[in-house]
């Protein structure tokens, strides 16, 4: 699953718009991952402090 | 709750407000929501505008600036420099602002024309009758919130929603998005009249790094990489690095980091009952990253065209069509070739890079645009600019 560091998240909302399952929202400080999240780890990629992880 | 108004407008960013100014100043009943409790922060930008330009759309209060500089000075890989000013050209930047005042200032403006700005508002998805959209479900304050309204503006940013809501996929690939990072930095280092970039694959991988001032020693000291060059945490990294080498007694006094769209002109940026405007319609430069200028033109044309639209009772995407033609004949245009020029020199090596800037060190660049300097840049080197001719001639 596609976990968020939200000590490292900056809230800055790049992987939203490259998502491609538009599974990410970004509330305010609060990135949401919904159920359509496919693991595809593209996001985990560009974050800018690597606050993203998709573990097994 | 709910409400009814003639226009939507999701996100109160200079693309956002521009719309519900120019909108409601035409006499419509505007209703700009923001999801952030505080519009324009936190900043996700290094701040810069052309001057002549910026002016043209809005009259600055004193306080959205930070300061005005003279001109740029580009760096290559191995540490030469050159200078193209401001003065006579170069509209690529001429003010640093200081967004959280200039985003607020602006929404405000939109707010004096007879908006109603509602913050800590957030847009869940459109509202559909008869396969129509026809109004927004929000989220205000926690509580739900009804917006009837038969059209929509999308100014939701990097992040956009309003567009994939409505059909339109704005997903961007990776490699058509800059990845960025920043600090505020104070260093007596800081050249206060120049905006400052840096190029090179160690520095940042087919982007550059930038220094922004904005007054007393203080400037956005950042970079972006693209997408497809990053991995995890990469951005920081970089500036940390970056920092190191070239300001290392800076100190640092904010961070911001974001996602800057460098993907062209896209495809569609209309539906039925929906426009996009901005980041949102991803109409950023994608040479330089600007995106400030461009979300205003098109949010005075969007605000434009929803008038026009809505007293013709069309606001299907072929009633919309005014939209898609009026910003693809300008901004479209620039950010067509700017995406050209990017696709290349996203290319060069470190080599290539000292070999352009080095070319340029007995030119007379000082009062030329960065479209100017790229003409003589073809002229001086087009065994290695040769693939770039038909955009120079």
């Amino acid at each position: 699953m596609l976990t968020v560091n939200r000590y490292k998240c900056c809230y800055c909302g790049a992987c939203v718009g490259v998502c491609p399952a538009a599974a990410l929202e970004l509330v305010e400080t609060w990135l949401e991952v919904s159920a359509d999240c496919k693991e595809c780890g593209i996001c985990t990629k560009i974050c800018p402090v690597g606050a993203l992880e998709v573990r097994a | 709750m709910s409400m009814k108004c003639d226009v939507v407008v999701v996100g109160a960013g200079p693309g956002g407000s521009m719309t519900a100014k120019t909108a409601a100043a035409a006499g419509l009943k505007v209703v700009m929501l923001e999801k952030r409790q505080e519009i324009g922060d936190p900043v996700r930008c290094a701040e810069g505008v052309g001057k002549r330009v910026f002016c043209q759309m809005v009259k600055p209060e004193p306080d959205w600036i930070a300061t005005e500089v003279k001109g740029a000075r580009i760096y290559a890989p191995d540490g030469s420099s050159i200078v193209m000013s401001e003065d006579k050209g170069g509209s690529e930047v001429g003010y640093v602002l200081e967004r959280k005042v200039f985003d607020r200032g602006l929404a405000m403006e939109a707010a004096r024309a007879g908006a109603k700005v509602l913050v800590k508002t957030r847009a869940l998805g459109l509202r559909m009758k008869d396969g129509v959209p026809c109004g927004v479900s929000a989220l205000r304050i926690g509580e739900p919130l009804q917006i009837e309204a038969p059209l929509i503006i999308g100014a939701d940013g990097v992040e956009s929603k309003v567009g994939r809501w409505a059909g339109i996929d704005t997903t961007l690939p990776l490699k058509d998005i800059e990845i960025c990072a920043q600090f505020l930095v104070s260093d007596p280092k800081i050249d206060d009249q120049y905006t400052e970039f840096f190029l090179g694959n160690t520095i940042a991988p087919a982007g550059y790094a930038w220094s922004f001032p904005k007054g007393e020693k203080l400037a956005n000291v950042g970079l972006g990489i693209l997408g497809s060059r990053s991995k995890p945490g990469e951005a920081t990294r970089l500036l940390c690095a970056f920092m190191k080498s070239h300001f290392p007694n800076g100190k640092v006094v904010e961070m911001v980091v974001g996602g800057d769209p460098c993907s062209g002109p896209i495809e569609s940026t209309t539906a039925d009952g929906v426009m996009l405007v901005g980041d949102a319609a991803r109409q950023t430069d994608p040479l330089t990253g600007g995106g400030i200028l461009n979300a205003m033109q098109a949010g005075i044309i969007a605000g434009e065209v929803a008038a026009k639209a809505l007293a013709a009772g069309d606001l299907s995407k072929a009633g919309l069509k005014e939209y898609e033609d009026r910003w693809r004949a300008d901004i479209g245009r620039h950010q067509a070739r700017s995406y050209e020029f990017k696709e290349f020199f996203v290319k060069l090596s470190d080599k290539d890079l000292n070999q352009l800037i080095g070319s340029l060190s007995k030119e007379d660049i000082s009062k030329m645009d960065l479209r100017g300097m790229l003409r003589v840049l073809f002229k001086l080197n087009p065994k290695l600019l040769w693939e770039l001719r038909h955009l120079v001639v």
